[in-house]
């Protein structure tokens, strides 16, 4: 297998023979930096492109198709125009909560992107913590989403941000409880300990029916938390005009729209990483011959390509299913997922007692 | 770490921290101050990651930040008015508010003084580098022989319980 972790590893020892530590350290950290940002845009336009042509295949239309051969570079130049869009000035808002809100949304999502592990050696952030890290970064983005609905001044972004402030204040709970069942199964919440412990049978498969059960769980709740698909009443269109960023415009606009994209990923990042496996190849004990060709294909291949089988997931629901009303919302989460999530736990304790 | 590099780290969290903290206490919005409030709580944050205690780093994000600092949000949006300023304080405020101040100066400055730092330049006793095993938080969150706190816990859930069942019951009366 290759892991990435040779070439990172040889970044780091290129510095080190050439530097003092500190600065070597200075300049990993810069290039870190640099590197998970890039990551952040090219895959924020990927996921735009995907969703803009999976969205046309439900609709039986061919999406965009204009820009390059099959509009590849669609997104590529909607980018360019967002850059170059005028930052309008709000009559009457609170500028510096308005400014700072779009900002607090991207950062959140950030420092939670920061935290998956591609593969072995490219990771960014690799806590002791990982699983309640990236609990506790990403309910950051509830703080700007509510503090960009008041400070725009306008009724629709209020109704939108509260609504949104509601929904994902609630769904975390079912979220955090069935990731807290995955840690039960693997004992760590080290998110490289979880990915190694997986190399001959995913969680999925070992944790058997209460780590399906939080599987469904997980992408359900996940789902209402980017505040899409048939959760997404608090930019319910037709009645709040586009909720908590209708005022926004420009590049502070495009910081919500690549935050909520990336959100999905990261959803189905974290759903890869928890229960499929995240890097680790397909293996199934005692076929030898299969596990060594599947261990020809790359990790990060393996982790792309379940993080893009959950995206889809995601676009599927969401051009599938109607908009939910918001008491539907709650009671779904309250007295349904919430529930059964916290009688997975016992589940699962009694499974990892007496079955495995 | 390299020193200096931590030097620099300590010195933009502490300024930050100081500013932030200073912004909060004199904003003219409420909401503006719960803003700041919630920086400073990051900053804090910042403080734990920095001594290399991730646990009570994520604590103090999810709980402070992505807890408290919401419900003072909603708090505010349910009880005040979009043009609200707060009031000028009048000066005896100002006045006890400086004296408060000085007297938490004190008092740290006191324990700073008194105590005795084992962890110094030329001394590598205490590996201040090394993170703490979650294993052992767990257990000693959930054992019960010495020095470890499954009571507490327990009590406080119990306490939280009765809070959550309070609250519910205030909500229906209407």
């Amino acid at each position: 297998m290759f892991h990435f972790e040779v070439v990172t590893q040889w970044i780091d020892r290129f510095l080190r023979t050439y530097l003092q530590g500190g600065w070597a350290l200075f300049i990993e950290f810069v290039l870190i930096g640099v590197v998970v940002l890039t990551a952040y845009a090219v895959l924020a336009l990927i996921l735009i492109y995907v969703e803009r042509k999976v969205c046309a295949f439900f609709q039986c239309r061919i999406g965009p198709n204009r820009v390059g051969p099959f509009g590849v570079f669609q997104s590529v130049a909607d980018m360019i125009k967002i850059l170059l869009k005028e930052l309008i000035k709000i009559d009457r808002v609170d500028p510096r909560l308005f400014r700072l809100a779009a900002y607090l949304v991207i950062i959140a999502s950030i420092c939670t992107f920061g935290a998956i592990p591609f593969d072995k050696g490219l990771h960014a952030v690799d806590f002791n913590i990982g699983v309640f890290y990236l609990l506790a970064v990403s309910s950051l983005g509830v703080v700007g989403i509510l503090l960009a609905g008041w400070a725009s001044n306008n009724k629709y972004t209020m109704i939108g941000a509260m609504r949104s402030g509601a929904q994902l204040i609630s769904y975390e709970l079912s979220c955090g409880l069935a990731l807290m069942t995955i840690v039960m199964l693997s004992g760590s919440m080290q998110l490289s300990v979880i990915v190694e412990q997986q190399s001959y049978a995913w969680n999925i498969f070992r944790g058997g029916i209460p780590a399906i059960i939080a599987f469904v769980i997980y992408l359900i709740a996940g789902h209402a938390e980017t505040n899409r698909g048939p959760f997404d009443l608090p930019e319910a269109e037709s009645e709040l005009t586009a909720g908590y960023h209708t005022e926004y415009s420009g590049i502070q606009f495009g910081f919500f729209y690549l935050a909520e994209y990336l959100n999905m990923f990261i959803i189905a990042a974290i759903a890869t990483t928890l229960f499929l496996g995240g890097w680790m190849p397909l293996h199934i004990p005692g076929w030898d011959g299969f596990n060594e060709v599947m261990d020809y294909i790359p990790p990060v291949l393996w982790f792309f390509a379940k993080s893009f089988i959950c995206v889809f997931l995601a676009l599927w629901v969401r051009w599938t299913m109607p908009r939910l009303r918001i008491d539907q919302l709650l009671n779904l989460e309250w007295k349904i997922l919430m529930p059964i999530s916290l009688l997975n736990i016992i589940l699962m304790a009694i499974w990892v007692i007496w079955i495995i | 770490m390299d020193p200096i590099i931590n030097l620099i780290i300590f010195i933009c969290l502490g300024v930050a921290g100081l500013a932030l903290s200073v912004l909060a206490v004199s904003a003219k919005s409420l909401l503006r101050s719960a803003t700041y409030l919630l920086l400073v709580l990051i900053c804090t944050a910042g403080f734990y990651l920095f001594l290399n205690y991730h646990f009570l780093a994520a604590v103090q994000i999810s709980v402070y930040a992505g807890g408290v600092v919401i419900l003072f949000i909603f708090a505010i949006f349910l009880t005040s008015n979009k043009g609200d300023v707060l009031q000028k304080h009048q000066t005896q405020k100002y006045i006890l508010g400086a004296l408060a101040a000085l007297g938490g100066i004190a008092v740290t400055a006191f324990a700073f003084w008194k105590h005795q730092f084992v962890y110094g330049v030329d001394n590598h006793t205490i590996d201040g580098d090394q993170e703490i095993n979650m294993k052992v938080i767990g257990e000693a969150l959930m054992g019960t022989e010495k020095y470890q706190y499954l009571l507490p816990f327990e009590v406080l859930s119990l306490l939280l319980l009765a809070c959550i069942i309070g609250g519910i019951l205030i909500a229906r009366k209407r």
